[in-house]
């Protein structure tokens, strides 16, 4: 019920479509590429994680998604509509939590639909994110007051109150101790079936992109393209130990380079 | 509440009454009550029967405190606290009665007497207090031109290009000049020496606050605005829901900042033009070589200022609550 309030249309994930997108920053004056000729589609509520090393350009496709820049080359279509400005359907959440010191939890979270002018007819929006995420009773807290894991807690609260179609997740659990992490990637899942929506995973832990995606896209080096793109087959809830998923684990560390280590 | 304050506190707890530190206070007070009535006086000093009884009396109730100090809550909490001071307050009271009106060691009247400073406050007080409170007003008129001019232009050189090209140089070039040296002209410009002081102590505020508001701005994180605007945030919202709140500590900086130079500026306008305030009052003084007066103006003055920066410290705790480990005033 808490999901009801948050998701209207079951099903309203959205479908991305990239085409033959590149990308590339000005450094000093010389360009520096990070995206080559990157394409694939993504159907409406599927769960994709896009593995690569550390600063393969995985994050910069993203922030493209997103729409808070936009690529030099190709298109990137979401529900068949080139992506513009950024939009509250389209919501990144990112490696910090970067929440607004100034503000308590429970604002925090509004800020969405504060920003959007419709705090006050959707207000109980607000009360649904905070208890979706398990921090009832932290409403008035301030961040500083707040653990790594709950404030990344926080951020997931702040983007679903918008019910967005799409969640880009940046390596949202990247900094958090690796128990925390483990009991937010099991929630992760549990809030994307909830939900119903698209969620796109970015990540360069191999463990995290496979037990949580149904998809894992396998990016180079820098410049980032697709090395492989590898099926998940596998129903929810996960077990860790499953040789499936070792299978699986050994393949995308072949794909990016590293079979010698397993 | 600092750390220490507390842990005194609990370690004496409402288990004794007794405060030594605070009897010892009040012995003190006593010992200066004796001393300025008994040992007797180089030249004739006004009211010095008065003024021990004044002292006698002030022993007399610390020392209540001292014997019952632990069962009168707070007042009591505080005396616990402030114990040495007030014995050192007293014993500096003696010192200061034995150099001066006893054996004249600091010369008269440079240096008044106790018992003169005495007489100035009692008889004094209104034109003091007056002169305090017009003082105030013309801060604080100052101080709130200046300080939302600085806030406006800080906020518009953080956010707008165009505006930040045509302000900096005028900023940089004018700003560091002393407020104090548009005095002259001021004067002539404005039609009273009381708009003139309002407008120099405005200028003397509003160029720290403008940089630091400025500086604010521009050190805001940028994810910030890049959250606010995949949640759907428009310009207007960027800069009063983000900009502006993340800006805060900064412009507080500024705040103090500019209100330390204001006082500078407003002593010297009192001086040199304005017929009212604290400055006017020092200067007035000097003209009759008053120095007990210049003394008196010089406490009050002090009172006013410290007072003017607590208050602004409690305002920035209270806005700024959200912040952790902020600096106590």
């Amino acid at each position: 019920m808490v999901a009801a309030a948050l998701q209207t249309v079951p099903e309203a994930g959205r479908s991305i479509a990239v085409d033959a997108v590149s990308h590339r920053f000005d450094l000093e004056g010389k360009p520096l590429p990070v995206l080559d000729d990157v394409s694939f589609d993504i159907e409406p509520g599927a769960f994709v994680a896009l593995l690569g090393p550390s600063g393969c350009g995985k994050s910069t496709l993203l922030r493209l998604v997103a729409g808070l820049d936009h690529p030099v080359a190709g298109s990137i279509k979401v529900d068949g509509a080139k992506v513009g400005d950024p939009d509250p359907s389209r919501i990144l959440v990112f490696q910090d939590p970067t929440l607004f010191p100034w503000r308590t939890v429970r604002a925090n979270v509004a800020l969405g639909l504060e920003a959007q002018g419709i705090l006050k007819t959707e207000g109980r929006r607000v009360d649904a994110a905070i208890r979706m995420v398990g921090l009832e009773g932290f409403d008035k807290a301030y961040p500083h007051q707040l653990s790594g894991g709950m404030a990344q807690r926080v951020a997931l609260a702040r983007a679903l109150v918008n019910r967005p179609n799409l969640l880009l997740l940046d390596e949202p659990l990247g900094k958090l101790d690796s128990l925390t992490r483990l009991a937010m990637q099991a929630e992760l899942v549990s809030l994307w079936q909830q939900t119903g929506l698209t969620a796109v995973l970015v990540t360069h832990d191999v463990e995290e992109a496979i037990f949580l995606a149904q998809r894992v896209i396998v990016f180079g080096p820098r410049p980032a393209r697709i090395v492989a793109d590898l099926p998940v087959d596998l129903p929810y809830p996960r077990h860790r130990g499953d040789p499936q998923l070792a299978d699986l684990r050994r393949q995308a560390l072949g794909h990016l380079g590293l079979e010698a280590s397993w | 509440m600092t750390t220490t304050e507390t842990t005194l506190r609990l370690d004496v707890g409402p288990v004794t009454a007794l405060q030594p530190v605070t009897l010892l206070a009040a012995l003190g007070w006593f010992g200066a009550a004796a001393l300025l009535s008994w040992w007797p006086d180089l030249t004739f000093q006004p009211l010095v029967r008065e003024l021990s009884l004044t002292w006698a009396a002030l022993g007399a109730v610390v020392g209540l405190f001292g014997l019952f100090g632990g069962r009168l809550g707070r007042a009591g909490a505080w005396t616990q606290l402030r114990g040495p001071w007030l014995f050192a307050i007293a014993v500096a009271t003696v010192v200061w009665t034995v150099l001066t009106a006893k054996t004249g060691i600091l010369p008269q009247p440079f240096f008044p007497t106790p018992q003169a400073m005495f007489e100035v406050f009692l008889y004094d007080w209104p034109k003091m207090l007056h002169s305090a409170w017009f003082s105030v007003l013309l801060l604080g008129q100052g101080f709130l031109w200046g300080a939302a001019a600085g806030f406006s232009i800080g906020i518009a050189m953080g956010w707008s290009r165009a505006f930040s090209y045509w302000s900096v140089p005028l900023l940089r070039y004018i700003g560091p000049l002393p407020a104090t040296a548009w005095l002259p002209l001021a004067f002539f410009i404005f039609p009273t020496s009381g708009s003139a002081s309002v407008f120099l102590i405005a200028f003397s505020t509003a160029f720290p606050v403008a940089v630091l508001t400025w500086s604010g701005v521009a050190a805001v994180n940028r994810d910030y605005y890049e959250i606010a605007r995949t949640l759907g945030a428009s310009p207007r919202f960027l800069i009063l829901k983000v900009a502006i709140p993340a800006a805060l500590p900064h412009v507080f900086v500024g705040l103090f900042m500019g209100l330390s130079t204001s006082f500078a500026v407003l002593v010297v306008a009192e001086m040199l033009g304005v017929e009212a305030g604290l400055g006017w009052y020092l200067q007035w003084a000097q003209g009759w070589a008053a120095y007990a007066n210049m003394y008196g103006a010089l406490f009050v003055m002090a009172a006013m200022c410290s007072g003017l920066i607590t208050l602004l410290f409690r305002i920035r705790d209270r806005v700024l609550v959200w912040q952790k480990g902020v600096v106590r005033w």
